[in-house]
């Protein structure tokens, strides 16, 4: 079976095409376009015309780039939230189009799940994880439980993404600023302190960043607040998600999310694994971030255990929660 | 040892011949020595201040022996008793009503003395002959404010919806006591914690 996703919650629009591999995810294609605001963060309008005029464009590409033909396209799914209105509601309109004018079913899927199953679907040996899912908008600690997928701790305020690019805003870098935030970090060993904020399972960043404003304004080295905050907010995130593994009793932890691709988070959490003899997978860069590829393949898990959609019922839902999701293809 | 958590291990030790459980917090490497040192020494002291707070004023929470913040241990009295979350789902209906009872007026004393536990669920009581024991004062702290009682509230509330799932009706008889023995904004507190509910992401 081969399955197309057009995901677009956020900034990016994204075509990707997989195919059911025994089991595993084989991913044939997966374009990714990423609406960069001229200034400040992302304007749901703006984020949604990017969008339109792009996804016409990536479908062809990506089918172009899986080797495919339209008519070989099996299932389409679409990201049905959670996430920006706008946004949603223009990838499920290609969705839509593209369902019926392939004459093919129409899946729409959770973001947050998908963003586990990617990994589960891609890394051998990825079986059961607690995923740590750290991106501009979301920030959640989720794992399977009582045959759903829960979160088990997330931000209070907001994400840790957002968080970093609202810091690197305020002084100046550009978006996305996590990138630039870590390569600032590397140069400093001179740690600040931070408000280290967590309740029970949940995590909050707003006091951080003001604390981290306000060294700023009273002129302390920015690497050495990059450094800081890096230090502070991964370690919370490592500690909730730690957490998390010793309720549960699991022994995977999985990262996704655009900032995974942290080179420092990445080491606490593999280090915190490693501790606790439980192994560590991150799936490749354009999987973590925002991506039509596990769209896709969500998409495909739930037609293969039995989900059916009508295009009726493809509408979206901004508050999609991740426990909202009846898993039907796991046990 | 007795269990290993995420962030503590808990010994069975002596202390001058008596049984006693040691609290240890572990050092993590993943973490800063900085912010390593800062958290096993804050959490390890405001541990322990709550427990004799609590204490103080009535609710049942394990005798402390000593302290030791450099190494960020604890040694407290061991309790021979069942931990809330395993016997829970097997009571009777009038014991179990009961029990929640007895949680409610627990918390509300915690809370009229502005002791937020931080970490309510039903694996940190400990029930005993007569008493329902609070334990793992990790994350609490002194707070008056109606939004801290909220959350340790709503943090007892996830915990029953999702380890007790099939009572879910427990958390009322906990509220209903609670309700009637906080002796300051009651109201406020259980209309914060449809507050908060609503505010979680996505709800």
């Amino acid at each position: 079976m081969i399955s197309l996703g057009i995901e677009g919650t956020a900034h990016s629009v994204s075509v990707g095409i997989v195919k059911n591999d025994n089991g595993k995810c084989r991913v044939l294609s997966n374009i990714i376009k990423i609406y960069h605001p001229d200034h400040g963060g992302i304007h749901p309008r703006e984020a949604a015309n990017h969008h339109a005029g792009h996804v016409a464009d990536i479908l062809r590409e990506s089918v172009e780039k899986a080797g495919i033909s339209f008519d070989n396209v099996d299932l389409v799914s679409f990201s049905k939230g959670p996430g920006l209105g706008p946004c949603l509601r223009t990838v499920a309109t290609a969705g839509r189009a593209l369902s019926l004018s392939l004459n093919k079913p129409i899946m729409g899927v959770n973001h947050c799940v998908a963003h586990l199953e990617i990994g589960r679907g891609t890394l051998n040996s990825c079986k059961d994880p607690v995923l740590l899912y750290t991106s501009g908008a979301n920030t959640q600690v989720i794992a399977f439980a009582e045959s759903r997928y829960r979160v088990f701790g997330e931000t209070l305020d907001i994400g840790i993404g957002n968080c970093l690019d609202k810091f690197g805003r305020y002084v100046g870098l550009e978006f996305p600023c996590g990138p630039k935030i870590e390569e600032l970090a590397l140069k400093s060993r001179n740690y600040l302190e931070l408000p280290y904020s967590i309740k029970g399972m949940d995590i909050a960043f707003s006091g951080l960043l003001t604390a981290a404003e306000q060294y700023y304004q009273n002129g302390e080295k920015l690497e050495d607040i990059c450094y800081s905050i890096q230090e502070t907010t991964f370690a919370a995130l490592t500690e909730v998600t730690e957490r998390a593994m010793a309720h549960t009793e699991k022994k995977e932890v999985l990262l996704g999310g655009g900032v995974a691709s942290n080179k420092r988070l990445r080491n606490m959490v593999q280090t915190m694994a490693d501790e606790r003899d439980a192994c560590f997978f991150v799936p490749s860069k354009d999987l973590c971030i925002d991506n039509g590829a596990m769209i896709a393949w969500l998409g495909l898990l739930m037609h293969n255990s039995g989900t059916r959609m009508n295009v009726e019922e493809s509408f979206i839902d901004q508050r999609f929660r991740t426990d909202m999701v009846d898993v039907t293809w796991r046990d | 040892m007795l269990y290993q958590g995420a962030e503590a291990k808990i010994l069975l030790s002596k202390y001058m011949d008596k049984s006693v459980v040691k609290k240890q917090r572990i050092s993590k490497s993943y973490r800063i020595k900085n912010i390593d040192k800062r958290l096993i020494n804050s959490r390890t002291k405001e541990e322990a201040k709550l427990m004799i707070e609590a204490r103080k004023n009535g609710v049942a929470v394990p005798i402390i022996y000593d302290i030791d913040l450099l190494n960020g241990v604890i040694t407290m009295e061991y309790l021979q008793g069942k931990r809330v979350k395993d016997i829970l789902n097997s009571l009777s209906e009038g014991e179990r009503k009961n029990l929640c009872r007895k949680i409610g007026e627990n918390i509300a004393c915690l809370h009229n003395n502005d002791i937020i536990h931080g970490d309510i669920t039903t694996s940190n009581m400990i029930l005993t002959d007569d008493h329902v024991h609070f334990i793992d004062f990790g994350l609490g702290e002194k707070n008056s404010e109606i939004e801290a009682k909220g959350v340790d509230l709503h943090v007892l509330m996830e915990a029953i919806e999702s380890t007790h799932s099939k009572y879910s009706e427990c958390f009322n008889y906990v509220l209903e006591c609670y309700k009637k023995n906080l002796k300051q904004n009651a109201n406020q507190v259980i209309k914060k914690i449809e507050e908060i509910v609503r505010r979680g992401r996505y709800r």
